[in-house]
């Protein structure tokens, strides 16, 4: 029992929970000013989360892409690297899915299957490349990742118009419905809630990414680089193995985001001029989950039902759903700067710490 | 000739932004603060510039409107940008995660505004008073170059100027070297009565106002009004050229003109009859598999300030 105790007593429990608390408020204040009823809007947010099985159901379904985007960019910031190409590996990994998912013609769950692999892998070698320019010419993976994000757009732009296209329309034909991973009895029941089985396998993905960085030489590695890559190549790592097989890893994690969007959600891929800034907002989840697999879940938990349910605000309390985004920024500001709460905690810990 | 010229034309025109972007960011990067959020505040100084711009144009002040709103966009984020430095100076916030929330705040906060001042809607209303074309007579008639610098936008002039003014203060007075100090080696700056976080303090919010003057340069030359997409990805573009042009005001300036060129030669060779054959996504593709090449190429490695990310603690080494 004290031992459940003390593990809510710890810093890095009690600092994000505060942060979330204050974002929250932060954001009431800021509706107040405005000229909104700041409770009718969260009411609003949290009945459209729990409204229906299908608002479950689909607030469930932003949240997966958001777990497999933290942890791309989780397991590359454990290695001491700052991955801003999610979105390019996204992309890619979308393009693998659909590529499989449209030209081959396999029985379903083969089909499927093959489908997860292919982007997964599309998506790992992108996320390599990077590492391998980083590790070979010295090259800071923030520009390669930048350049990577818009070549990967163009390219994918590229192959579905002259492979794929849908005629007359700004998208790509439908993948068949024996590489569909939405489970479709669940969605059934859940009111047509797009529900897919990426649920599964990011819940699979957090297990192994908790066991691959703590219990398995190879993470040991990683997290070995991640404190110190002059250490480590002393003590006789490869550090420039580490990079690229850190990076593939991640691009796979990336690469799975846009396999379960195609294949599981969408179906096609549309032809935008933006990147869908899943990976930017990957950046988010990791850095609020403090870059560990429950943080991630967790934070990716968060910040998916509250973009979900930001939805319902402009609906149900007439508050631009922007409010939720800037809500997530300060939260995230709040746990980097564990300062600034701890200079709210000031006044109640006076007492406590007098005799000291 | 005449496609040369509008080419290079082109290139000045769109390396604008980037080119203060760059050097906003190259100043906190110099003093040792990474500043991620470059894009977040391109975007509030292209939002900042749209309403002083809007609001000066219904105040009567006509063509003076789209200076105030430079004004607005530089003075209005130097408000936001300290959020940034306090951040990562007084409360040795991780630098990465602080650019990262600038970028998240920014583009949610200024989308949030506009719906609530302009009744819901997504987009400011179209500017009238915007920057034009200044020629400067007799100058623009000289062959080649008169196109190219002397038919261009005010804020074109004031990008290049800036460069050669940061270069001089950055390496020939004592103000630029006391920044670079601090950006190096804080607690040997320290030592010699430097004041290491007030240095950062001044670099970090004059990197955002002048990464803003990027934004507003976008807003009050090409596209007139702010919308959610205006600025889409070119404050990371920006994040790449200080890198690739070495933390150097000319390095950086070289490499966003280097990024405008890519962008000018895929409109002029869109004219072409042998580029219906090309696709246009490869056109598109061009400026980055470019930078790719060069970095690849010849570049090499770049080397950071040494204290880049790294809070000052006193008494640390």
């Amino acid at each position: 029992m004290n031992k459940i105790m003390s593990v809510f007593k710890r810093e890095s429990v009690v600092i994000p929970f505060v942060a979330i608390i204050m974002g929250l408020l932060l954001g009431a204040v800021i509706m107040w000013i405005g000229g909104y009823d700041p409770m009718l809007a969260y009411e609003s947010l949290i009945s459209k989360i729990f409204g229906s099985s299908y608002d479950l159901g689909e607030a469930l379904r932003t949240i997966v892409p958001l777990i497999m985007s933290g942890l791309a960019v989780a397991i590359a910031f454990r290695s001491g690297m700052f991955n801003i190409g999610v979105d390019g590996q996204i992309i890619m990994g979308s393009l693998g899915a659909l590529i499989v998912g449209t030209q081959l013609s396999l029985p379903p769950f083969l089909h499927a299957l093959f489908a997860i692999i292919f982007g997964a892998l599309l998506g790992g070698v992108w996320g390599a490349l990077v590492g391998y320019i980083k590790a070979k010419r010295g090259i800071n993976e923030v520009i390669t990742c930048i350049m990577f994000n818009f070549i990967a757009l163009y390219l994918s732009h590229y192959i579905i118009r002259i492979f794929m296209p849908q005629a007359g329309t700004q998208r790509s034909e439908m993948i068949h419905d024996s590489a569909s991973i939405q489970i479709g009895w669940l969605s059934e029941l859940m009111g047509g809630a797009r529900i897919h089985w990426g649920f599964l396998i990011a819940i699979l993905a957090v297990v192994f990414y908790h066991i691959y960085l703590n219990k398995t030489k190879w993470g040991y590695e990683l997290r070995a680089v991640g404190l110190n890559p002059h250490a480590a190549k002393y003590a006789g790592m490869k550090v420039p193995n580490v990079m690229v097989r850190t990076m593939f890893i991640s691009g796979m994690f990336g690469g799975l985001v846009g396999t379960f969007e195609v294949l599981g959600v969408f179906k096609y891929i549309a032809i935008n001029s933006v990147t869908s800034g899943l990976g930017f907002d990957g950046i988010a989840v990791s850095l609020l989950g403090g870059n560990t697999a429950i943080g991630v879940l967790l934070s990716a938990t968060l910040i998916g039902a509250l973009t979900y349910g930001s939805q319902g605000m402009s609906f149900g309390a007439e508050v631009p759903g922007e409010i939720i985004r800037m809500v997530i920024g300060f939260i995230i500001f709040f746990v980097a700067a564990p300062g600034i709460v701890k200079l709210f905690f000031r006044p109640f810990q006076k007492k406590s710490k007098k005799k000291v | 000739m005449e496609i040369i010229s509008n080419l290079l034309n082109g290139t000045l025109v769109f390396s604008t932004a980037l080119i203060f972007a760059a050097l906003g960011g190259l100043i906190s990067e110099r003093a040792g603060v990474i500043n991620i959020g470059l894009e977040g505040f391109m975007i509030s100084g292209a939002f900042f510039s749209a309403i002083t711009t809007y609001y000066a144009e219904t105040a009567g002040f006509g063509a003076f409107s789209p200076w105030l709103g430079l004004v607005g966009a530089f003075v209005f984020t130097a408000i936001f940008s300290s959020i940034h430095a306090i951040a990562s100076i007084k409360f040795k916030a991780n630098q990465v995660v602080s650019g990262v929330v600038i970028n998240i705040l920014a583009a949610s906060s200024t989308f949030f505004l506009v719906k609530m001042i302009f009744d819901g809607s997504a987009e400011t209303p179209l500017l009238t008073m915007v920057f034009h074309k200044v020629t400067v007579p007799y100058l623009s008639d000289i062959p080649l170059i008169g196109n190219v610098f002397f038919n261009t936008y005010p804020t074109t002039y004031i990008a290049i100027v800036l460069v050669i003014v940061l270069f001089f203060v950055l390496f020939k007075t004592s103000s630029g070297l006391r920044l670079r100090a601090v950006g190096e080696h804080p607690s040997a700056a320290d030592t010699v009565g430097i004041k290491v976080n007030r240095t950062r303090y001044i670099a970090v919010i004059l990197s955002g106002s002048i990464a803003a003057l990027g934004g507003a340069t976008i807003v009050l030359t090409s596209n007139s009004n702010f919308a959610f997409n205006t600025i889409s990805g070119q404050g990371y573009i920006a994040l790449a050229a200080v890198i690739f042009g070495k933390w150097h005001p000319v390095g950086a300036m070289l490499a966003a003109l280097f990024f405008g060129l890519a962008q000018a030669v895929k409109d002029q060779l869109q004219i072409f009859d042998f580029a219906a054959s090309i696709p246009n996504e490869f056109f598109y593709m061009l400026p980055y598999v470019l930078t790719l090449f060069v970095l690849i190429g010849a570049v090499g490695k770049a080397r950071a300030p040494k204290a880049l990310g790294e809070p000052y603690e006193v008494g640390k080494r």
